[in-house]
Parts: C-alpha cells; structure tokens; sequence
C-alpha cells in the first residue's frame, strides 16, 4: 500500500474492451452480489424476504452514502481516512446545536432543517481543510486524513467528556423519520443513497467535472499540462466526501440519537473496502457509483449472513471486510500487469 | 573471435516490431557505435543485450555460449549498462552510489574509507573531481552522468553498454570519457555507445552500425564512412527531403515578445520574439533550458519578467489556463508522462484540453467521436479501431494524437517540444508538413528539439540556449550545424571537430 496516495501514475488498466474477459472484469462486482445472495437464500428462509433486505438495505444507506464521496477521492488518486471520526465529530456538533437551538426555533421542522445545514457546513469544512492541506500543503492525503482522523475523533471525545452527547428526548419525534419515514413503501434512507447514487454517477461520468476527477487519478502531470484545474478539482473531491459524511451521519442521528466517541468507529475501512470492491481503481484513475454501491451491498450481506447463519461470530465481521480489501486489490494488480 | 553476437534478435512491444531480424557482433577490445533516427531501436538492443529485456525471438552469444537472460546474470558475466536515465539514489553520497549494490566490506559492516578512496580514483580516471562524500542530489547532472560511469567501469566489466553518454557532458567532459575508453579498449573491454553526434562516432568508435526503423541498414568501418553517409542510411534519403520546401524570407510581425524572462535555477533574463507565419527552433543541448523557457513563459513553473507583450498589449505573464485561454499553447515533450492519458479512450484524450478550457459542463460524447473522426483523417493517426486507449498506439501515432488534443484548441502560437522524439521516419515527415502547414496559415510556431538536422532543416530561425540565458541568434541561410554547436557549446568551448553543414 505504498501508492495509495496520489503518486499519479498513470493508469494501465487495458480498454473496457468487449471481449468475454472484459465483460466478466465489468461485472464482477455484481457476479459476486448475486452469488451471495444465493448462498444467503440457502441459508435462511427469512433471507430474501422484504423485511431483511429492507433491513440490510436501510444499514448500508449510511456507509453507501459515504462511499459515494470516498468514490470521487480514489478516482482523484487521493484517501480520506478521516470519514469515520468526521462522522462521530458531525454529530455531536449537530446534537449540540440542535439541543441549543430548540429554545429558539421549537421542536418542529425548522428545527431539523437547521440540523441538517449545521452538518452540512460543518462536513464541507472539514472536507475543505483536508483537501487545502492535502493540495495546497502538498502533504500526502494518507498522513492529513490519518491526522485528521485522530483529531476529530479526540474532539468529539473531548465534547462528549468521554460519555454520550444526546439528543434531548423532546427532539427526537421531529427527528425520527429521517431514519424511520418511509415514502411510497420504501425507506427514507434508501431513497437518499439512491438519489445520491444517481447523481454520483451522473457527474463522474457524464460531467465535465467527473471527467477531470479521473483525468487527475489517471495522471496528474498530464492533466496540469492539459489545462485542467487539478488543484481545485482534487479540492472539491475532499469537499464532495465532507458534504457525503454529513448527510449520511443526518440519516444517522435519528436512529441512536446520540453522538459518542465510538460513533462511525472504522467506517472508513467499510467505505474504501466497498470503492475498491467496486472496481475503482485504489491507485486512481477510473471510478464507478455503481461498483461501490455494489460493494456497499456485498459487505451489508457479508454482515448479514454472518448474523443470520451464527456459525461465525458476527465479532468477526471487521476480519472479513479487511481480508475482501486486500484481496480486492490483489485482483485490481493482477488486472493492471496483466 | 567474437565477444557478443546477435543472431536474427527480433524484439515487439505487443503488436509493434522495434526490433527486427538484428544481425551483429562484437569484438573483444572494440567501440562500436549504434546510430540511428530516435525510435529505430538502438535503445532496445542495448536493453536486450543487458539482460533487461528478453528478445522476442533470436539468440544471442556470449564468448560462445548463450548469453545470460537477465540483469543480474548479464552483470555477472561481465556486461554492464550506462542508462539514459540515471540510474542513482540522490539521498545516498556519490561513494555509495559508485558500489551501489556491490558494496566493499570489512566483516560484518561497509568499508566507508575503501569505497571513498577507490571511487575517488574512478572518478579521476574520467577527469570528474566530483566530491565522493557530496550527497548526489547537490551535484548537477553532468556529475551525475560521471558517476554512472564510475559506476559501470567500477565492476570491472568486459562490456560496456552506453546509451547516449555525452548528451549531458560539456565537449570536455566528452573528450575525458573518450579517453578513458580508449584505456579501456587497450585493456580488451569493448564498448558499445549510442549517440547523436556523428562526429563523436567518427572520433572514437572503430565501427558504426546504422539502425533504422528496427533494422540494421549499415556496418562499416568508422573510417570507411563520412558523417553524411551514416546520416542518409540513418534516414534512408538524401537529407533535404524528409523537410518541406522553406518559407520564402518575408518581415512578419510579432505575435508576442518577451524580455526578460527569469525562472530561478533554469531560464536567465531571455528576451525574444515569437512571430506569426514562422518557425522559430529551439536548439541547446540538454538541460540548457530550452523546456523550461516556454514552460516559464506559459505559467507552467514559476518565473518573472520584464515585460510580456502578446499581440500588441503589455500584460503579466499568464498562469497555466490563462496561457490556453489567450490561445497559446505548449506540446510537452513528454508525451507518456505530461502529453497523453495513456489508460483512456482516444476521444477522452483528444478532447481533454479543449473541454477542459471551454467545455460545457456536460459532456457531449457524439461531439467527441466526431471530434476524434475528424482528427484521425486529419492527422492521419492510424489505429485499427477507434475504442482503444492512447497506450494502445505506436509512438508516432501517440505523438499525432497529442497534436490533435493540443490543436483542438485552435491556438495562435503553438511550441513543439521533441515532437518527433520516439517517432518513425514517416510519421515524421508528416508531423513535419503538420508544422509547415501551421506556420503558412499564419501561426507562429516554435520547435525545441535536439536533432540539430530537425532544427536546421524546419527553422526561419533559430535561438541557441547554452546554460539557462540565449547563447545566439541565427536566421535564414546562416543556420548551420556549425554555428549552433559553437553557440551551444559556447564560443571559448569551441565545436571538437569543424563539421560540414548539409
């Protein structure tokens, strides 16, 4: 894992070529979706129900979410390991305000909206810090974000006193649909990772803007000397990732209502794993919404069917997503020197 | 009896031949120089011949036996390799890189003193008084070149491979290695050297071996042989063809004219004039500045001046997208690491630039095909089908690829740095008739290349670098070879042989 910051080598992945290999390259993520799903329908009568997969479907939501921006940073040739404590840190500020602020503005609506734009501005800055040091600094995005990391998580670890920062009880009901609500049958978060969803992959491959993300990941030098600007494209990536973590630690808060110093503790494996699962390139380059959702989906069932088959300990989930990471890449090299 | 030989070595790079049907052999105590156009394959049979890159298909003997297949073996036999690209750790001290991986010992630790004291001696062998201690990112590179030298003779070696050794030396750094060579042949060790300077082959090897389009076209003895023949076999035509017909000399006005011009540690207070419907060429040897001028003056490293004057209108120097937006443009000479993404599509390629400077913020991916349609029939870029990547092409069609993305921008001013550096002759001579078409619409074209024939043949006129500052002027017919190596060189530093010009 020496190149996981952006060292902006160009990539040498061979055209999405038609050929029957190409092809099984291309969906390989979801081939393995499909299996698991399978092996879990064998398992478990239960398995395929709706309850159970709205249920695996509403707990990837937030990590979806968050992958999502983690997409257009890889794809940037950049690592933001800070997603996790930025989540945690998220929350207890937005608690915080929201708690302050229901004096002000009653616990309806207002309220919750005020709750979202504080996450929201507090997510795009710290997702702007990054992205100015990692860019303008020129340190490496592995050491800012691992920094980054560290200090957000002692924040909220400090706010918290070492205990919980909580939702006052009266708050709760204004803010429980965000993660309870259902709309047309399907649950709220689903509905919001899938907009998100769309409008990633719109702009990673339709946009201009997504064009350059992967131009960068692809190689740097070339898209300086071609006129692209790559220090505010690879700033905004890091922004796109704030503004993902705020949004899904929204969806978040409801369903604990409250922030602690444990609070998105190693969400930022689950997220890289499910990007690189997804077939975007670790070393940048080339990025798909589409594979990460896939990859959300493959850890939630992973996680799922360890649950529901209860020969293996559920404690063991985090061996699994660690050990699907390493051989994730192990195939995105051979792919690359094949 | 013969030290290597080469018997029918064909070498591809996936579909394209560098190499093919080599027939040759070197004598024990003998220079052998390759010749030949950049990207007819002399690098590539020295990769070959060091164990780095295995042949496609042929043998290869050495002593008799078939040679060694890989670095280590071929260095243990006792051939080594002098790169083009250094090859040396900059954090390390010039001893240490001298015994980089054969490191002197005594028991269990390095012998520091042993290896300062013998690298010393390499060192002065090749007239270099570089100090052994220095740590090697504090020495300039024709330092460094020495070093990789020592290095090389240091292991005692029976052949030496070189590739373009003296393209980074000064003339008497050059004549310093010559002698160190001819020792080296009294000894018995052979040589074999690429470079681009015909009157060096002429000066020390005993026989040349013209390559061309992965072919050996020639093998004469040195003395056998003038400089302009090697060069025809090296182009495979009477010179003054493969260039367009010349540009009657007219007064044409300035496009942009800067003095002044100052990057710290590489270009010093240049002043020059850049005029529309002509081509200027850039000539200097390597790490004279001549890359680093025009990317001061687009913004593409940090620089001041005097004064920029761009149609008319003083301004500041622009920053890299403004330089775009005020339509000039820079065709970097690094086409694999600053030209081209190699891992995506054609159209992505020749598009970037273009949309990255007035794109909208959708892409329009039927505009693009078009786009790329468009420039495959202009630019002649041959390439079986259209949904390759740009890594996929040969060298010249890469280089016809960079020249559409960079032209879809429809420039005023456009500077080709190298740009027929890895190109075979044919793409050549088109990327040629490209330039002259430019500069007959009026554009005002710049050309930086080290092929000296390049500059003299495509030039109006010419600007000469020598260390960072503008060494000299020439223009119409008083371009000659001559007189640009005696600017390059500088005039104290006189040319080591009067040399004829075409």
């Amino acid at each position: 894992m020496t190149d996981i910051t952006a060292t902006s080598t160009g990539d040498a992945a061979v055209s999405p070529s038609r050929t029957l290999a190409g092809i099984f390259e291309a969906a390989g993520p979801l081939i393995a979706l499909i299996l698991l799903m399978l092996i879990g329908s064998l398992m478990s009568d239960s398995f395929l129900g709706a309850e159970n997969l709205s249920n695996v479907f509403t707990r990837s939501a937030i990590i979806g979410i968050i992958a999502v921006g983690a997409t257009f940073v890889i794809t940037a040739g950049g690592l933001d390991l800070s997603v996790g404590s930025l989540s945690a840190l998220v929350a207890g500020v937005t608690i915080m305000f929201m708690n302050s602020a229901a004096e002000v503005l009653g616990p309806g609506w207002q309220l919750v909206a005020a709750g979202i734009v504080c996450s929201l501005v507090v997510g795009a800055a710290a997702g702007l810090l990054n992205g100015v040091m990692i860019v303008k600094g020129r340190v490496e995005a592995f050491i800012v974000t691992l920094g980054a990391m560290g200090i957000f998580r002692s924040i909220i670890t400090w706010l918290a006193d070492g205990g919980s920062i909580s939702l006052d009880f009266s708050l709760r009901d204004a803010a429980r649909p965000i993660y309870y609500g259902q709309v047309l049958g399907i649950a709220v978060p689903i509905l919001v990772l899938a907009v998100i969803a769309i409008v990633g992959e719109l702009v990673l491959r339709r946009m201009r803007f997504g064009r350059h993300v992967a131009a960068i990941g692809s190689n740097r030098h070339v898209a300086f000397y071609s006129a692209i600007p790559v220090n505010r494209v690879r700033i905004l990536t890091y922004v796109i990732q704030g503004l993902c973590v705020a949004i899904a630690t929204v969806i978040y808060v409801p369903r604990l209502g409250a922030a602690t110093p444990s609070t998105g503790l190693m969400w930022e494996l689950e997220a890289i794993a499910a990007v690189i699962i997804g077939g975007t390139a670790l070393s940048g380059g080339f990025g798909r919404i589409w594979g990460t959702i896939v990859g959300v989906l493959i850890l939630g069932f992973i996680s799922n069917i360890l649950n529901l088959a209860g020969f293996v300990s559920p404690y063991l989930n985090g061996a699994f997503q660690g050990a699907i990471i390493i051989i994730a890449v192990l195939l995105q090299r051979d792919r690359s020197q094949g | 009896m013969a030290l290597l030989v080469f018997r029918d070595i064909a070498k591809s790079y996936g579909i394209v031949p560098v190499l093919k049907g080599i027939d040759l052999v070197v004598k024990p105590g003998e220079v052998l120089a390759l010749v030949g156009e950049n990207g007819a394959g002399k690098s590539t049979l020295m990769r070959i011949a060091a164990g780095l890159a295995p042949p496609s298909s042929g043998t290869m003997l050495l002593d008799g036996a078939p040679a060694p297949a890989n670095l280590h073996a071929a260095e243990r036999a006792g051939i080594v390799m002098v790169h083009q690209e250094f090859c040396l750790a900059p954090h390390l001290t010039v001893a240490e890189n001298v015994f980089l991986g054969r490191e002197m010992t005594r028991g269990l630790f390095t012998d520091r003193k042993a290896m300062e004291m013998r690298a010393h001696d390499l060192l002065a062998e090749l007239g270099s008084s570089a100090p052994v201690r220095a740590r090697l990112r504090d020495l300039p590179v024709s330092d460094w070149q020495m070093i990789e030298l020592a290095k090389a003779f240091a292991r005692q070696p029976k052949l030496i491979l070189m590739d373009e050794p003296t393209a980074v030396l000064s003339a008497t750094e050059a004549g310093n290695l010559f002698t160190r060579i001819r020792v080296f042949r009294q000894a018995g060790g052979s040589v074999i050297f690429t470079s681009h300077r015909l009157d060096e082959v002429k000066d020390i090897a005993d026989r040349v071996a013209v390559l061309r389009d992965g072919q050996i076209v020639r093998v004469e003895n040195t003395r056998d042989i003038s400089e302009d023949a090697m060069a025809e076999a090296m182009v495979g035509r009477p010179l003054a063809e493969i260039y367009p017909p010349r540009r009657g000399a007219a007064k044409r006005k300035a496009l942009l004219s800067v003095a002044g011009l100052t990057s710290p540690g590489t270009v010093e207070d240049a002043t020059l004039d850049i005029r529309e419907g002509e081509v200027l060429g850039i000539s200097g040897l390597v790490g004279s500045g001549r890359t680093e001028l025009f990317e001061a003056l687009f913004g593409l490293r940090p620089a001041r001046c005097g004064s920029f004057v761009l149609r008319g209108e003083a301004r500041s120097l622009p920053a890299a997208r403004e330089a775009w937006g005020l339509k000039l443009a820079y065709l970097t000479e690094d086409r694999k690491g600053k030209g081209l993404l190699l891992g995506k599509s054609l159209d992505q390629n020749v598009a970037l630039t273009k949309g990255a400077i007035n794109g909208a913020s959708w892409i329009d991916r039927r505009a693009e095909r078009r786009d790329l349609e468009a420039a495959v029939g202009r630019y002649d870029i041959r390439t079986g089908r259209l949904d390759v990547t740009a890594g996929a092409l040969s060298g010249g069609n890469q280089q016809k690829v960079l020249i559409a993305k960079t032209l879809a921008v429809e420039p005023d001013l456009i500077v080709f740095d190298e740009p027929t550096r890895g190109v075979d002759i044919g793409a050549k001579q088109q990327i040629y008739e490209i330039i002259a078409t430019l500069a007959a619409e009026g554009k005002a074209i710049v050309v930086i290349s080290s092929e000296m024939q390049e500059i003299v043949g495509l030039s109006d006129r010419v600007l000469v670098m020598r260390r960072g500052r503008i060494a000299g002027e020439l223009s119409g017919d008083a371009i000659s070879e001559t007189d640009i190596i005696r600017f390059a060189m500088g005039l104290e530093d006189r040319a080591p042989q009067e040399e004829a010009s075409h």
